[in-house]
């Protein structure tokens, strides 16, 4: 406050005297004082760029300096973009599966359909005694082959049905590996805002982005061809995990 | 092996509980109970009468290996059998869940036949104990 009053009769003091050589025609003495004033004006223009630019370097220092975004766009994006396709092979094959087992389902019921609509229209008849001996000598014949085929045939269909049922485990598969890239776009989501942050005129200080430090032994879904996942040491399938458990004693 | 068992599948796919719980059913056990995460199996465990656990690994709260270690520490669960049904395939894990008391460890995706051969595997040993 003192001080502002004290700049303040400073610049009167000057003013006044600026007026004065001006009326008296002294334009040089009127100049010099026109410099003074200016002169502390331009040093706090120089003060704000100087603080500027330190803040400027810092914010990229620290931009360069933060590896996790580098290892993000470097290594994950890519995986991410693996884990995606293969999520879309995987639902694909799943359907495959699932319409492969109708394709061959479909067929058997619809037959078994017609041959028990047709061997129920004669078993009326025989009811009604409108068969002849020939006739249900015949049909006494198609019936033993019935009993055989239908043991037989919807067998397979149950099969083709538990075939349909595991196809569905591509839902948890591809969900696990899905829940992955969203916790990556989640990190990237974060990493980005701290960019924008730093980058804002007001520096606040640095987030602390805590890169998600995977344990080896924590779950991370399934293995994923042609990602970081394949550098790990994993097993190939069932026997391989077999042939683990064996050497340790299982 | 008791076809009555009471089961508990805990995976945090409804879709993957409900596989389990036919494959099961088609193998004769029809005493099954679910849940979605460790942190809800435990409690379930703890109030008692399951005799059998078949745990994923991948879970949000609770993983199916601290549900494991949980279960061996506990006196009056830690000799319930434990088998593992999971993505998991890292050697690590595997002989981490050995190491922790798993009694079975089947890797995602399985067949009928698998399961079958390892709850057979299991309730085998356990009988010949």
């Amino acid at each position: 406050m003192e001080n502002d009053e004290e700049r303040r009769t400073s610049q009167l003091d000057q003013a006044r005297r600026l007026v004065k050589h001006l009326e008296a025609g002294e334009s040089q003495a009127a100049d010099e004082i026109i410099r003074q004033l200016r002169h502390a004006f331009d040093r706090e223009l120089f003060d704000e760029l100087g603080k500027l630019t330190r803040d400027l370097h810092e914010a990229l220092n620290s931009f360069r300096g933060d590896s996790r975004l580098v290892e993000l766009t470097r290594d994950e994006i890519p995986d991410a973009k693996e884990r995606l396709n293969y999520v879309v092979s995987m639902t694909e094959q799943a359907t495959h599966r699932t319409l492969n087992a109708l394709d061959e389902g479909m067929p058997l019921i619809e037959s078994l359909h017609e041959r028990s609509l047709e061997l129920t229209e004669r078993w009326t008849r025989f009811r009604n005694r409108e068969l002849s001996v020939d006739e249900f000598r015949v049909f006494a014949q198609e019936l033993d082959q019935f009993f055989i085929e239908s043991g037989q045939e919807t067998d397979r269909v149950k099969g083709l049905m538990s075939e349909i049922m595991m196809a569905q485990d591509f839902q948890d598969l591809t969900g696990q590996i899905i829940r992955r890239v969203i916790r990556l776009v989640q990190e990237v989501e974060e990493n980005l805002v701290g960019l924008i942050r730093l980058s804002s005129s007001r520096m606040e200080p640095k987030p602390a982005m805590e890169a998600v430090v995977e344990d080896d032994t924590k779950g991370h879904g399934p293995i994923v061809p042609n990602t970081q996942d394949t550098v790990a040491d994993v097993v190939s399938g069932q026997d391989d995990v077999d042939a683990l458990l064996s050497s340790l004693g299982f | 092996m008791d076809k009555g068992m009471k089961i508990l599948i805990v995976d945090d796919f409804s879709t993957m509980r409900r596989i389990i719980k036919n494959l099961l059913r088609e193998l004769g056990f029809n005493n099954t109970m679910e849940a979605d995460d460790g942190s809800t199996a435990l409690p379930m465990l703890k109030n008692g009468g399951f005799d059998f656990l078949v745990t994923d690994w991948n879970m949000p709260n609770m993983e199916g290996i601290a549900l494991l270690k949980a279960v061996r520490a506990d006196p009056m669960l830690k000799s319930l059998p434990v088998l593992m049904v999971t993505a998991e395939a890292k050697r690590d894990q595997i002989v981490e869940a050995a190491q922790a008391g798993v009694n079975g460890y089947i890797v995602k995706p399985f067949t009928a036949e698998t399961l079958k051969e390892k709850i057979d595997k299991i309730f085998e040993r356990l009988e010949a104990q």
